[in-house]
């Protein structure tokens, strides 16, 4: 279709184009080994420790295609008995791009019975959201979900 | 107390899972912002919210300025026994708002 050192215009419309296909798609993207920006895994191994993370276990619904990132619904749900022995501790939502890397934590307990929570957040630009969840047994779980912003947040001028 | 909303079933079976919908009108200032003039808008968000059921902590949750201005939380939990949810709203430049929800458990 095009080359790879085509002009720029036309290279940029075809990963737009891509990107709205891709983004109409609702299925939550997991891209475990991709390289996060140094303020972003900061603020994970704040929360981590040492320890690793996987995927898994742990969903994140936030629309693919945002129009106004001032207010962004978005829900974390784990999959958990929710049980004594066997809960989810925390949740944890992270962002790539806003100007602090944190979004939330969320802390919950055996109680619970669902480990589901909703908020909206605000999103500063076209990024990775990320959600991580902390399991009883110390264990830590993620999933990440990309997202395109078209009115940014959080920075603009106060009118 | 205008400025809370608290959705929380007025009855639940005992060991139901129920939902609880809180909303705080608030503008949560990201402390990002600039005025035409230059100068920086200062932070003004909520920074913790805290639910307790009968004075036993179920729920809580640190802000950050990326959650969205009225801040809308929902979690979950079992009922257990009659009794009340006391929700706390703890913010910037003293803010401070505390809201409760009776339920009955059958």
């Amino acid at each position: 279709m095009h080359k790879p050192n085509d002009t720029t215009r036309r290279h940029f419309l075809s990963l737009a184009g891509g990107a709205a296909v891709v983004g109409a798609v609702p299925i939550v993207t997991l891209r475990p080994a991709e390289a996060t920006p140094a303020m972003l895994a900061s603020a994970i191994r704040n929360v981590v420790g040492e320890a690793a993370v996987r995927t898994g276990k742990i969903k994140l619904d936030v629309p693919p295609l945002v129009e106004n990132g001032n207010t962004v619904p978005l829900t974390v749900s784990v999959t958990s008995p929710m049980t004594p022995g066997d809960y989810v501790k925390s949740i944890h939502v992270f962002n790539e791009k806003n100007p602090q890397p944190n979004i939330g934590n969320f802390y919950l307990g055996p109680h619970a019975g669902r480990a589901q929570i909703s908020t909206r957040i605000r999103l500063a630009d076209t990024q990775k959201v990320v959600a991580i969840a902390r399991l009883s047994d110390d264990t830590f779980w993620s999933a990440s979900v990309d997202v395109v912003v078209t009115l940014a947040a959080c920075t603009e001028e106060v009118i | 107390m205008a400025s809370a909303l608290i959705n929380v079933p007025k009855t639940a079976k005992r060991s139901d899972i129920i939902e609880i919908k809180t909303l705080m009108s608030h503008i949560m200032e990201t402390g990002y912002r600039h005025t035409a003039t230059g100068e920086v808008v200062p932070r003004d968000i909520i920074t913790s919210f805290t639910c307790r059921f009968n004075g036993t902590e179920i729920f809580r949750a640190d802000l950050f300025p990326a959650i969205a201005a009225n801040p809308f939380i929902t979690f979950f939990t079992r009922a257990t026994d009659s009794g009340k949810f006391e929700f706390e709203w703890i913010g910037d430049q003293g803010f401070s708002e505390t809201a409760s929800a009776s339920i009955i458990v059958e």
